[in-house]
């Protein structure tokens, strides 16, 4: 294809844009529309899998020692601890940490309750405190730390504890909310093609007289095709371009007027700056490949002869 | 330059077009098809642009046998056939000179050219002045001129012409006989399709006429042999 050509190609689809006022309207707000709902459902996932991270970080197991072991053996059975793979960060937590972690977990309402303990009579045990590389895994590697206990005749471990029950059932529902999620954006995709890909037939349909004219003067069914091409790349971009202003602009305000109440609950929300880029990315590349997408199906059924 | 041996046209519908069809138009020929509405005179202009593709035997346009062309090829065998309609098939969003220039857009001639060509042409037509004028904005002969304008501008060898003047008044008829005149002069080969008795008759040329699918008379400056 000539430079000149292409030239061509490019003003002819953005002129046609422009002579069909309305269809074109229709389009972008078609896929707007679509793109809209995705969008939506692209940041509430987004949002989640955050959340799940957050959580993922604070599951922790705790490992209780038997109050009557030596140094050396508490020592030992941390040493056993780190060398699981599975293990990405232990720390000791000595009994008198414990009861200082234990008085500001009581907070406010419960100060005086431990008051009468301290180094002298603190009934706490050591422990250590242990995080995993995969937090969904965390009973496997609850396990291991048990069966090392176990093993050694002395007992040294007298419990561990990860919140069992609590935690598996967290990360079933968020897998459950990721999973729903993406099936609901997946569906919307598909939704959002069917729709733009019909409104460009019918764009292209009410020019079908315009191809059978260039057919006939001896346009070959390339130089036919890429004026729609451009066209429906044009109407996707646009809509979608709209879409994210719209969409990105409603977040920030949602974020910033939510940031108070959901920091309380200490649940951080994804900013703009962290997910406009990819949220942008995906709403204008997914616009404008249906838009491509949906006009050279429906042009490819008018070339025929 | 048309050459067609024994062409018969059967459409889907079982219908008969045309049933073994001879003939052959030299280089330079001003032909006229006549004859009933239905007897295959559109499907006979339709095979020379290819529009249609013959049920059996051969049709060759300018030494290439038009039946057998790979659907790839056939673009480049219209740039070599100018074709004029009665319903004029102009683009009505698009100007006079836009739409006259579609034709040489198509084949990517260099933008300067274009210019120089179109305006050449419109100036032949007599429609320089209306270069920037939409098809609505115009007559029905004046629509029909920039028709012409069209299939004349890459200059093909054959202009085929189905009914130009059905839909326009005798005098202004005049005026669009007098440019395929003009066009046949310059060496181009036309055939056209017409219910125009007078024009047949007063404008003497080869005239074919077709009735039921077969040609029933040939004759060169023949006149047009139907009552309206």
């Amino acid at each position: 294809m000539k430079f000149s050509t292409l030239l061509r190609h490019l003003r002819e689809g953005s002129l046609s844009v422009v002579r069909n006022g309305w269809m074109s309207f229709a389009s972008i707000s078609s896929i707007a529309i679509s793109l809209f709902i995705l969008g939506v459902f692209l940041l509430l996932t987004l949002n989640v899998n955050n959340l799940t991270k957050q959580i993922e970080n604070q599951v922790q197991i705790r490992v209780f020692l038997s109050l009557d072991i030596s140094r050396e053996k508490i020592e030992a059975i941390g040493r056993s601890i780190g060398a699981l793979p599975e293990v990405s960060r232990i720390r000791f937590v000595s009994k008198a940490e414990g009861l200082e972690i234990l008085r500001r977990n009581l907070g406010e309402d419960g100060q005086g309750i431990l008051d009468e303990y301290d180094d002298t009579n603190n009934p706490l045990p050591d422990s250590y405190t242990v995080e995993v590389v995969d937090p969904e895994r965390i009973a496997e590697v609850a396990a291991k730390i048990r069966a090392i206990g176990d093993a050694d005749p002395d007992r040294p471990i007298r419990s561990v504890r990860y919140g069992q029950g609590t935690v598996e059932m967290l990360f079933r529902v968020t897998n459950a909310v990721r999973n729903v999620g993406l099936v609901i954006v997946l569906g919307l995709a598909f939704t959002a093609t069917l729709l733009i890909s019909n409104t460009i037939r019918i764009t292209i349909f009410a020019r079908r007289r315009e191809i059978g004219i260039m057919k006939l003067v001896g346009a070959t069914n390339s130089f036919i095709r890429w004026p729609f091409f451009v066209e429906g790349a044009l109407l996707g971009f646009i809509g979608s371009a709209v879409t994210t202003a719209v969409l990105l602009a409603a977040y920030n305000w949602l974020v910033q007027s939510l940031q108070l109440e959901f920091g309380l609950m200490m649940i951080r929300l994804v900013t703009v700056r962290e997910s406009g880029l990819l949220v942008a990315g995906v709403l204008i590349g997914i616009g404008t490949l249906i838009g491509i997408w949906g006009s050279a199906i429906s042009v490819r059924k008018y070339l025929k002869v | 330059m048309i050459e067609m041996r024994d062409v018969w046209k059967i459409y889907p519908d079982g219908s008969q077009a045309l049933r073994g069809v001879s003939v052959l138009i030299e280089r330079n020929e001003f032909v006229y098809i006549v004859g009933p509405s239905g007897a295959g005179k559109s499907t006979f202009m339709k095979l020379i642009y290819r529009e249609e593709v013959p049920t059996r035997g051969e049709i060759s346009v300018n030494g290439f046998n038009i039946g057998k062309l790979k659907p790839r090829k056939i673009p480049y065998i219209r740039r070599n056939i100018g074709v004029v309609f009665q319903d004029f098939r102009l683009l009505p969003k698009l100007t006079v000179y836009e739409n006259v220039a579609f034709a040489m857009e198509v084949i990517e001639a260099p933008r300067r050219l274009i210019r120089k060509r179109v305006m050449e042409v419109l100036e032949l037509v007599g429609l320089k002045s209306k270069a920037n004028s939409l098809p609505a904005q115009l007559s029905g002969g004046e629509q029909q001129r920039v028709a012409i304008a069209r299939a004349i501008v890459n200059n093909p060898a054959v202009i085929v012409a189905d009914e130009p003047t059905g839909n326009l008044d005798p005098e202004t008829s005049w005026g669009i006989m007098n440019l395929l005149e003009e066009i046949h002069f310059r060496g181009a080969t036309i055939v056209m399709a017409t219910h125009n008795k007078e024009i047949v008759n007063t404008l003497r040329k080869r005239v074919i006429a077709i009735e039921n699918g077969v040609i029933v008379r040939d004759e060169p400056k023949g006149e047009y042999g139907y009552e309206i």
